[in-house]
Parts: structure tokens; sequence; C-alpha cells
């Protein structure tokens, strides 16, 4: 497996590329919140947080469409809030019956749980257009940059840098189940769940044991290299004037939203 | 990739804010104890060892059985992370896998990671590692049958305060949200059970000393005992309580002033956009009047900056 296979960055000469990734990052974090902040029903607050996102979109040479399109993953996740159709008190519109309860849907509800939805998806797309335009490490350094714990930072980055090896061991280990495991016509295969869910336990403690061992590794070879407690990297991360500006232009446009959804 | 999402990541915008701010308030606090905790204990060998364990939560998550018709049982690891790694380790391991989960797969929400970490890194650590230490002069049978339970209560937990979470948001019915939820993850208990015991049993086997007497296994304090017991307990008696009658819990909830009595969306303090806790009042608009002169000097600082920079090197 390739070191980046879950990297989700989609390289590309652009504007939005080239800003700080603590700009970045902060938009996302400042426009998900501004989302939660907004009132139900805010129709044309919510599309001109569309407009900015699609702007976002454009600006990043990803395409219109491009978080859109990646957003649709994210949709099954919504079936936690279809309960709220049926629990906010105000003028029922349908009515149905499931076996013995009758659901009714109120006016009320439909407002919240569209809302819900619609904040939720321009929140997820503003995610995935994040990490489509800022490399994951990058992304690393901005947070500490922001003052998250270096050791908790560091922990990301070490969880960043051998996913796709533990990953790897995952597959081998699965192969090899699948290799040992032939399912003859006629014949039963397989034991029940518990002799089932033992082998994926010591599937578990075996790659456990790996990643202990190979951490160990890991960690000599870090010694033989100088390490000294911090990771270093070659990029300087230094806030240029262009940074703070789209900074100030992203707060500036989160800022008018939230003024015109309570107007 | 051979990801699959699980079922507890609330995603953004399903709590309010002041459900989400009440999380992230909680979960600093305890990751903040973590963290001084870890620098001042660990050597700085713990540091790869943490990360390599924070991917392997990740990849162990990718192991699964077939149970039936199609669904299979995965590990969510905070049990077992925490008996391995000792509490305060697998709390930041466990805070790690959260965070790249929400920022890499968009599985579970940014604003609302707070809360996430608090139901699957926290509380599922505190109990999994309480119950666990209180065995450490029992036999294997007992550890084990301990280290099981604990697993299948901390998801049970988890799922019980997602619920409780999204309720107290205003965006889901407790009587459906509830019982649904804790039906569910009964089920998806049982294979984190099986699998942390399978995975703790074959660990002994092959690697006794990492479970010994000098593990970082046995140096947890025993007030764990005492902090996961607790929860354990709390755990134990608000799910089929709430479960049975969550019009009670919405009773007491509205006795102790959490939600108005007839209030249907319970802790939305947002809605009329004027400081909620202010009320309607002249320090209320003086209050909004503040935040906007706040986030209008912060716009000026920032352009400030940005032209300082352009003009120095022009």
């Amino acid at each position: 497996m390739h070191f980046d296979a879950f990297d989700r960055y989609h390289q590309k000469e652009s504007f939005i590329h080239r800003l700080d990734p603590r700009v970045k990052a902060l938009t996302t974090v400042f426009f998900i919140v501004s989302n939660a902040l907004l009132p139900d029903g805010a129709w044309s607050v919510f599309a001109l947080a569309w407009i900015f996102l699609i702007a976002a979109n454009l600006l990043s040479n990803l395409g219109i469409l491009y978080t859109f399109k990646r957003s649709i993953i994210a949709l099954p996740f919504a079936l936690i809030a279809v309960t709220v159709l049926f629990s906010m008190p105000g003028k029922p519109i349908a009515n149905f019956q499931i076996a013995m309860w009758n659901f009714i849907v109120t006016d009320a509800g439909l407002l919240r749980f569209a809302s819900i939805l619609i904040r939720s998806w321009l929140s997820v797309q503003m995610a995935i257009l994040l990490v489509a335009v800022t490399r994951f490490p990058d992304l690393i350094h901005a947070l500490e940059h922001l003052r998250v714990p270096s050791i908790i930072t560091t922990i990301i980055a070490f969880l960043y840098r051998y996913l796709f090896v533990l990953t790897d061991e995952v597959l081998r280990l699965l192969k090899a189940r699948e290799s040992r495991s032939a399912a003859m016509a006629g014949h039963k295969s397989g034991g029940g769940i518990l002799w089932r869910a033992r082998v994926a336990g010591n599937m578990t403690g075996q790659l456990f044991l790996r990643s202990y061992e190979r951490s160990d590794r890991i960690y000599h070879a870090m010694i033989s290299r100088g390490y000294a407690g911090h990771l270093y990297t070659l990029n300087p991360h230094e806030m240029k004037s262009s940074d703070y500006f789209a900074l100030a232009f992203s707060v500036a446009v989160i800022f008018i939203l939230q003024i015109i959804g309570r107007l | 990739m051979h990801y699959s999402p699980a079922h507890m990541h609330i995603p953004d915008n399903f709590l309010s804010v002041t459900v989400a701010l009440v999380c992230w308030l909680i979960a600093i606090s305890a990751l903040w104890v973590a963290v001084s905790k870890t620098n001042k204990s660990l050597g700085e060998k713990q540091i790869p060892l943490m990360g390599v364990m924070a991917a392997f939560i990740f990849a162990a998550q990718m192991i699964n059985f077939p149970i039936f018709g199609g669904t299979s049982g995965h590990l969510l690891g905070g049990a077992l992370a925490a008996i391995m790694l000792g509490p305060w380790a697998a709390m930041l391991v466990m805070t790690a896998v959260i965070a790249v989960q929400a920022l890499l797969f968009q599985d579970g929400g940014v604003a609302v990671m707070g809360a996430n970490i608090l139901n699957m890194g926290l509380v599922t650590a505190a109990i999994g590692y309480g119950l666990y230490r209180a065995t450490s002069s029992q036999s294997k049978l007992v550890k084990f049958s301990v280290a099981g339970f604990a697993a299948w209560l901390s998801v049970i937990a988890g799922a019980l305060l997602a619920s409780l979470q999204i309720w107290l948001s205003g965006n889901a019915r407790l009587q459906i949200i509830l019982p649904a939820m804790l039906f569910i993850h009964a089920f998806i208990g049982l294979g984190e059970a099986l699998i942390t015991v399978a995975a703790l049993s074959f660990i002994m086997r092959t690697r006794p000393d990492l479970l010994g007497d000098d593990s970082e296994s046995a140096k947890g304090g025993r007030g764990w005992i005492l902090a996961g017991g607790l929860i354990s307990l709390a755990v134990i008696f608000l799910s089929p309580f709430a479960s049975a009658d969550p019009d009670g819990l919405e009773r007491v909830a509205a006795n102790i002033g959490l939600i108005g009595a007839n209030n249907p969306a319970p802790l939305a303090l947002i809605p009329d956009y004027a400081l909620p806790f202010l009320g309607q009042t002249a320090f209320s608009t003086i209050g909004a009047g503040m935040i906007g002169i706040i986030v209008v000097g912060a716009i000026a600082f920032l352009i400030g900056r940005g032209m300082k920079i352009a003009n120095r090197k022009s």
C-alpha cells in the first residue's frame, strides 16, 4: 500500500492550496460553528453559505461540484435525526402507521429536520474541502501552531505515518484467514459466532503484538537518527500577508452570514 | 479504502452549540490532565508507542467477523487500549483516533468532536481500566470476564451518552433514540467484549510480561477503580431506567431545570439570538454589540497584520 493511500489531498495549483494551513483550518471550524448557530429555516443564509463553499471549490481548481459529489457518503448519518420529524409539537402535516405506533410528522419537526440536514451537509463539505486542499502533515502542523498539545499532534502524526503500514499488516492477516477458510460443497464450514469472534480476537492480539514490537524498532531507529523529543519540518509555515487577508475575508463573510441570519 | 464507519460518531450540527461546548469543556479538562500526567510519567519511548498504538486501534477496526445476515462485528478499542496502555495514554490514543476519523474521513463532526472524544475515548477508557484494575489479584478467569463485561459496558456507555447529548440538543426524541441506540449497541458491545477478551488472552499467552505486575497496565492508581466503578454504576442504573421510562427522565430533567416543562428543545439556548442567558434586556443587546465589536476588531487586526507584512516586503 502506498504511503499516501489514506490522504485525501488533491494536488492542484491554486490560491487556496497555497494558503497557510492555519487559515484553512480556522476557516473550516468557524464555518462549521457558524452553521450550528444559524436558526432553523434560514434558507437564504444556507444558500449564501453554499455559495461561499462553491466559491472556495472554484478557487481551489477542484471543479465547482467537487465537495458536493464527495459529500454523498455522509448522508446515511442523517438517519439519526429522523426522529426529530415526529418529536416537535406543531401542526400535523402527515401521519402514518408502523406496527402499533402512529407517527405524526409536524411542520416544526420537518423544518428542524431539513435544517439539521442542510447544516450538517454544508459542514461536511467544508471538512472535505479542508483535507482536499491541505496535505495532512501540514494540517497536523497547523494544529500544533494553534496550541494543540504537542503530545497529541505527535500521536496523530505517528498514527498517520503508520496507518498504511498497519493496514498492510491487517490485509495480510485477513488474507491468511481467507486462505485457511475454505468451504467445501456439502460440508459445514467454520464454527459458531464464539469461534469466529475468537479468531478475530486472536488476529487483533496478533496485530497488537506486531504493532507493539514495531514501535520498539521505530523508537530505536529514531534514536539512531538523533530524535530528541521533537519532530521537525522543512515547511516554515509562516503567515504571509495574503494569509491574513484571506482569514480576515472569511471571518467577515461568516460574520455577515450570522447577521443576515438574525435579521 | 477498507474503512467502515462505526455507528456512534455524532456528525456536525447534530448537537446544539451549548451541549457541544459543555462536552468540549469536559473533554479538554480530562485531556489536559492526561497530557500533564503522560508528560510527567512517560519516557520519550512512549511517544512512538502511543502513536503506533493509535494506528493499531484504527487498523484493528478493519478486522471483522461475520455475525449473521451480512452484519459483522468489529472492535472500537477504547477498553482494550486502556487495559494495555493504562488509562491516560489510552485517552490520548483514542483522541488521536477520533481526531483523524473526523478530519480525514469525515466520520464524526469537527465542532462536536469534544462529545465524540468524551463518549468513545474518555468514558470507555475509564470504565475499561477501572473495572479491569479492580481484578489485579484475581484469577485469569475473573480478569477476563471482568474485561469482557467492561468492554461491553463501555460501548453501552458511549451509546447512552450519545443519545442523551442528541436529546439534550433537542434533535431526537428520547423515547425513540434511547431504546434504539441501547438495543443496537447491546449487540455491538457483545462483539467488542468477545474480541477484547480473545485478544487479551492471546497476549497473555504470548507476551505475559505486557500484562504482568510491572507493565503499564498495572501502573494506574487505584483511584481508577473508584472512578471506573462509579461511572459503570451510573450507566448500569441509568440505562434500564431511561429506556423503560424515558418520560420519567424527561420529567427529572424538567425538575432540575435542564429543560423547560413544555419545551421540546432542551438546552436550545440560541433561538432568539440575543444572548440567551442574559434575557431580553438592554444587557443582552449590549452583549451582542460587544461580540460584534470583537469580531470586527479581529478582522481589522488580521488585515493590519497582512498590510504590515506586505509593506515590509515591498
